[in-house]
């Protein structure tokens, strides 16, 4: 009997038709907004990949990545001390500006890494040598400072060309691709040292320190251990990760904005596929009500209507997914909008889209249910 | 009057004929206060095996309510009605069903083919509902429809048809799975005179299979004269119940 529900189903072209316009439409607002939501606040934890350390440590009162609190250049020190920790070593990283060659000026992030190390690289070098950091007055950028800096030139910035950063001439001697940061700016890579130069001075110079645990020790324990004999704040990669995505939540707007808009996809998905398929129930009523009146149980025409309302909404929810990739695909790219598609994201979308069908299927349940076949005898 | 009720095969015996079914003192109603309606006043009606019973009466008498009760579509308030040995007075929801899915076939005014299906699917559709599996139900369905002058159309849909022919449709689905019991609802109201009178020849040789019995309710009175038997009813009662005359043949 299912592939007669699912003829039934199909055979009304205008309200399967509606019915999978609602649920794609639902499916890929849900899945698209909360896309954006996850790749936004990606941006907001990009300094953790684009600098990677098992163990971060920062002024005691710093919450989240980026908000860095200077701390003094001893501190590198005293955090080397501490017992379980293999290396430490410093890092900058501060909102700079740029002057460009058109006479205007444009933020950076700008991070200065170790030199005699060079922990806190850049993740993936596209062109250039990450050693010739060590020249003097080199960089690396990313490529998105190669869009935003070469604004005003002839042709795109390149290896070896320079640029000024609070006045100060800065080489470029490679490029790579890093995560976007959650404000926009391009990360510009130095040493530990020629940041200093390039920034102007403070007291408290030292913006984290990165830290790597001795093999036996937990990134845990050796963060206890920092904060313990420091008095520093110490966050293991993870708990910096997390610390930062629940600040956003807690201080900004962002949530409640994109949470708007999935429950709106959520209550579109209900208004217009609940209700599409009531009403297709409703007018196959008659027909419903003959195939009771034949000897078709009450549990067999629930299954079917399950079939039918499950069936479309599969069909809805991989469409809807399907668009929502192919956003993803084109954005990506590009770079803007933010995008992330974890695998939990299609997970919470099916369930989601299965809820409504579920829903759509119980109120029609409902109704049949209480169908008399003897509907069939009235003219 | 007291006529002995029908056993499984329908077996009840009155004046010499085996009965299909035996209703007694049914009554029904509809609605509660001042808007209670007496459908059904105490009926008593007996329909034999192997004849076409015709339910005739004018319009609002409790014909169609009476059918729905004895197809067990319709709950009824009191009495007694006994359907090839069923006794569906005292039977459980589910063995009305079940009764409703191997013993009886239906017939509507309105055809009540379903649209999307093919003519081969609406009329498999009790074959399936009784667990037949589909490419046997198909099979089946499609040599029922060449019995009823629809060769080569199983594929198509009902749209395509026309009023006569979607009636013929309709009776191979109500005979699709062998049932004992046909229940007619007005079968020739929505065709012209010819059809409705080749319709009628139909259904008149479908009744004289012995383990068989057709009712027809209708107050076409074109169609009286392919009665084995009539029951009028009037007022929620059956007033009056014979056999077909010569006269009513001639008219």
């Amino acid at each position: 009997m299912y592939h007669i529900a699912l003829k039934m189903l199909i055979g009304d072209r205008g309200k399967y038709l509606m019915l999978l316009c609602g649920l794609t439409f639902s499916s890929l607002l849900m899945t698209q907004q909360c896309a954006v939501f996850f790749g936004l606040l990606m941006w907001t934890t990009s300094h953790l990949r684009n600098m990677r350390a098992a163990i971060w440590v920062a002024d005691p009162k710093v919450e989240q990545v980026n908000e860095i609190k200077g701390m003094r250049d001893t501190d590198v020190s005293r955090v080397r001390s501490v017992q379980g920790v293999a290396w430490a070593v410093p890092l900058f990283c501060a909102v700079q500006q740029t002057k460009l060659q058109n006479g205007n000026f444009k933020p950076i992030m700008l991070v200065g890494i170790d030199s005699a190390t060079l922990v806190g690289r850049p993740p993936v070098m596209l062109s250039g040598r990450l050693e010739d950091l060590r020249l003097p007055n080199s960089v690396i950028i990313d490529d998105l400072a190669v869009q935003r800096l070469g604004i005003g030139r002839t042709k795109p910035l390149g290896l070896g060309d320079t640029f000024e950063i609070n006045d100060k001439e800065a080489r470029i001697v490679g490029i790579c691709k890093a995560d976007r940061h959650f404000f926009g700016y391009p990360y510009v890579y130095s040493t530990y040292d020629r940041a200093l130069q390039f920034a102007p001075k403070t007291r408290k110079m030292l913006s984290l320190v990165l830290v790597e645990p001795l093999p036996g020790w937990t990134r845990e324990q050796v963060a206890q251990q920092i904060e313990r004999e420091t008095h520093l704040r110490a966050f293991t990669e993870q708990k910096f990760f997390w610390d930062t995505i629940w600040w956003y939540f807690r201080n900004t707007g962002i949530p409640v904005s994109f949470g708007t808009t999935i429950i709106l996809g959520f209550i579109v998905g209900i208004a217009v596929s609940g209700q599409t398929f009531y009403t297709f129930v409703l007018e196959n009523l008659r027909h419903l009500g003959a195939l009771k009146a034949m000897g078709a149980s009450d549990g067999l025409i629930a299954r079917m209507l399950i079939v039918q309302a499950l069936t479309v909404g599969i069909i809805g929810y991989g469409l809807g997914i399907g668009l929502a990739a192919l956003f993803g695909f084109a954005v990506l790219d590009k770079g803007m909008p933010p995008f992330a598609l974890p695998y939990q994201l299609p997970l919470f979308t099916l369930v989601m889209i299965l809820f409504i069908c579920v829903f759509a299927a119980f109120l029609a349940i409902l109704k049949v249910r209480k169908l008399e076949p003897a509907i069939v005898f009235r003219g | 009057m007291s006529t002995p009720a029908p056993n499984a095969n329908g077996n009840g015996n009155a004046n010499g004929h085996q009965l299909a079914i035996h209703v007694r003192n049914v009554t029904k109603t509809f609605g509660t206060g001042d808007a209670r309606t007496f459908a059904l006043k105490g009926v008593d009606f007996d329909a034999r095996l192997g004849e076409l019973l015709m339910i005739v009466g004018p319009s609002g008498c409790g014909k169609t309510t009476l059918l729905s009760a004895i197809a067990g579509t319709l709950n009824f308030d009191s009495g007694e009605i006994d359907a090839f040995g069923l006794p569906l007075h005292t039977a459980s929801k589910q063995q009305i069903t079940d009764f409703r899915k191997r013993q009886v076939g239906f017939i509507f005014q309105s055809f009540n083919l379903i649209p999307t299906l093919s003519l081969v699917e609406n009329v498999s559709v009790p074959l399936l509902i009784n667990g037949v599996r589909r490419s046997e139900a198909e099979k089946k369905s499609r040599a029922l429809l060449d019995q009823v002058g629809l060769t080569g159309r199983g594929d198509d849909h009902p749209r395509n048809l026309s009023g006569g022919q979607q009636q013929r449709v309709a009776i191979a689905r109500a005979l699709i799975h062998e049932p004992n019991l046909l229940i007619c609802d007005e079968p020739t109201s929505a065709l012209d005179r010819d059809t409705g009178a080749k319709i009628m020849e139909l259904l008149r040789d479908i009744a004289r299979k012995p383990d068989r019995c057709v009712l027809v309710v209708t107050h076409d009175n074109r169609v009286f004269k392919y009665a084995d038997r009539m029951s009028e009813m009037e007022d929620g009662r059956v007033s009056r119940v014979h056999e077909t005359t010569e006269n009513i043949r001639h008219e």
